[in-house]
């Protein structure tokens, strides 16, 4: 009885497979599942709904973000002012819109960071292992017993006061005048871009050093493949699966920091519009109009939960196990 | 296992070397120093007052002198506040970011670890959807939002709790919710995750089958095993509270170590910033450290040699 049950399972196996499902890669059956997935399929909205604010914010914005009258300061929410005017009679809302360029740019560049730099460096260092991987990791052990926020401040502290006293046409003036025209952006992406990469180059050490002993990499290696070839053909493409789900859960990291530098003064150069700079601009006035920090502040939040929800619901897509 | 513990404790050495060297080079690599903020002294006044702190000799001879000082005990004069040292501060301080600490760990255990166990036993419940969906936002909201948001309600509009500051236990309370929401919120994940996977072993099958009631299945056999993993992350979290705890700081004006960093970094108080950061790089390679112990301790299939 069981034998034929197994027969007719396999029989009907075979048929579903031959028959109606044509070839499925492991990309394609991992988006299947994504969409099926409600949450993760919300927050992919809400990154696309923020990104096109960010790239067309000057045709939705009402105002431009530095634009202002101070007889409307403190001006309540209404028709003129759709969420209201802040301290220098600046449209809350327009602001906001233009904040979604900087969250999403700082979450993008620390993404880039943590997923080129991070993965790359933890590849190699478990792929070749021992010397090698010793003094690679090292390394990571070392820049890891650093209190993260605090070696932040200090480089922006740094950065903000060597630059503000550097010669134009030199070097370091080049690189202050990048850093004005993105509104004191570029530092933080530096800032962020140093401590960003390690927790990465621990994940992918990892599995590479289990990916380097499987039976693939050695026939690989039998066949006369190159180190390099070898990594880039068949281990990366092992773990960048894992890899994109902990960056994308590492974005509403990078967009605090980011938020965080801003509120402390340590961030944008005003008056860029910045949600932690607005967070700390209202804040300071909470008493009478609460909305100036809690309205940056749930733009903040929704952007980190969008982020949250789309690397949950890629990691149950790509690694069905974990669900 | 002593010799792997010895050998971690040497390794901490190094690491904290260059942590200390790093941070001593950046600190004084930042244009400016620290008699320049007051109004201008004289020349001869700074110049009185570098020498007496001994930041004319050359920059080797300073960072040894530290080094030496800082081996016994003791982490040197701070310039801003000049009749304190960089321990006074430090006890001072440190106390109130670690209290803050560990009541949000308080909060994170107590709120995180229950949410995570009921949600694995009522899988796929509407009660476990909402755990999970009061975790996930627990999680992604910032500190940044939710402290205001509670200031307000609780304090302004409420009137319940006082809006900053720190001393009585209604001042801990907001803060302290602010900064454990989101560990409470990680924990209740991670319990979940541990518990469901628990509860599908052989041996809690075993122990049902044995007749042990669902009671203390739960409770002997699952939860015992599932809280493993959940106390090895008790450690760091411990200490990212407590390194991250300058932005609850900033916001409820509390006068913890995170906010005299700030402090420090802006009026170039190299002794206060150094002394800050190697104690929070103690804490943190401590806390790895635990992370390994408690793993041997817990499960002794681990053996490290």
């Amino acid at each position: 009885m069981e034998v034929n049950l197994k027969e007719r399972d396999n029989e009907v196996k075979d048929k579903i497979i031959i028959d109606e499902r044509p070839e499925v890669s492991l990309w394609k059956d991992a988006f299947r599942r994504l969409l099926k997935n409600k949450m993760a399929v919300l927050g992919g909205i809400i990154i696309l709904v923020l990104l096109t604010l960010a790239i067309f914010a000057p045709y939705i914005a009402p105002y431009h973000y530095a634009e202002g009258s101070l007889l409307d300061n403190y001006a309540k929410p209404g028709a003129k002012y759709l969420l209201g005017a802040d301290f220098m009679g600046r449209d809350l809302l327009s602001r906001i819109i233009y904040g979604t360029r900087i969250s999403l740019s700082v979450g993008i560049v620390g993404a880039l960071t943590a997923f080129i730099i991070g993965m790359f460096y933890g590849v190699v260092s478990g792929y070749y292992g021992g010397k090698v991987d010793d003094i690679m990791m090292r390394f990571v052990d070392i820049m890891y017993g650093f209190p993260t926020l605090l070696l932040i401040i200090l480089l922006m502290v740094l950065f903000k006061s060597t630059f503000a006293i550097a010669t134009p046409g030199t070097f370091v003036g080049y690189l202050n005048v990048v850093d004005r025209a993105f509104g004191g952006l570029f530092f933080i992406f530096i800032g962020i871009g140093v401590t960003a990469w390690l927790e990465m180059a621990r994940i992918a050490r990892g599995m590479a050093l289990s990916l380097r002993e499987k039976e693939f990499v050695e026939a690989a290696r039998a066949t006369g493949n190159f180190n390099l070839q070898i990594i880039l053909k068949h281990v990366l493409p092992n773990l960048i699966g894992p890899c994109i789900v902990r960056v994308t859960l590492a974005i509403p990291g990078y967009i605090t920091f980011e938020a965080f530098l801003s509120f402390i003064g340590l961030g944008v150069n005003p008056p860029t519009p910045s949600w932690g700079m607005m967070i700390s601009e209202g804040y300071k006035a909470i008493r009478s109009y609460p909305h100036l920090a809690i309205y940056p502040g749930l733009a903040l939040a929704i952007s980190m939960m969008a982020f949250n929800f789309l690397g949950d619901g890629l990691r149950d897509a790509l690694d069905p196990r974990m669900k | 296992m002593v010799n792997y513990i010895i050998r971690r404790i040497l390794w901490a050495i190094p690491v904290l070397l260059v942590i200390s060297l790093i941070t001593f080079s950046l600190g004084h690599a930042i244009p400016g120093g620290p008699f320049d903020r007051e109004k201008t002294l004289p020349q001869e006044i700074i110049a009185n007052l570098e020498a007496y702190y001994g930041l004319d000799d050359p920059l080797w001879k300073q960072y040894t002198d530290y080094l030496w000082n800082a081996l016994h005990g003791d982490l040197g004069p701070s310039y801003s506040s000049r009749s304190r040292t960089v321990n006074d501060i430090i006890s001072e301080h440190f106390p109130v970011s670690a209290q803050l600490g560990v009541l949000a760990m308080m909060i994170a255990m107590v709120v995180g670890i229950p949410l995570g166990m009921v949600s694995a036993l009522k899988q796929n419940s509407y009660i476990d959807y909402f755990c999970m969906f009061f975790a996930l936002l627990g999680v992604s909201v910032p500190a940044m939002t939710l402290g205001p948001v509670l200031v307000w309600f609780f304090a302004l509009k409420l009137n319940i709790l006082p809006v900053a500051r720190w001393g009585t236990w209604q001042q801990a309370i907001l803060p302290a919710f602010t900064l454990g929401i989101g560990s409470a919120a990680l924990l209740a994940r991670l319990t979940r995750a541990s518990m469901l996977q628990v509860i599908r072993e052989d041996y809690i099958r075993t122990a049902r089958s044995k007749g042990v009631s669902e009671k203390n299945v739960t409770i002997h056999h699952a939860l015992k095993n599932a809280l493993i993993p959940v106390v090895t992350v008790i450690g760091p979290l411990f200490a990212a509270l407590v390194t991250g705890s300058l932005i609850v700081e900033q916001i409820f004006a509390i006068p913890g170590c995170g906010k005299y960093f700030i402090t420090s970094v802006t009026n170039r108080d190299y002794p206060v910033i150094l002394g800050i950061m190697l104690l929070y790089a103690v804490l943190i390679i401590v806390a790895n450290l635990l992370v390994d112990l408690t793993y041997a301790w817990i499960d002794p299939r681990i053996k490290y040699t």
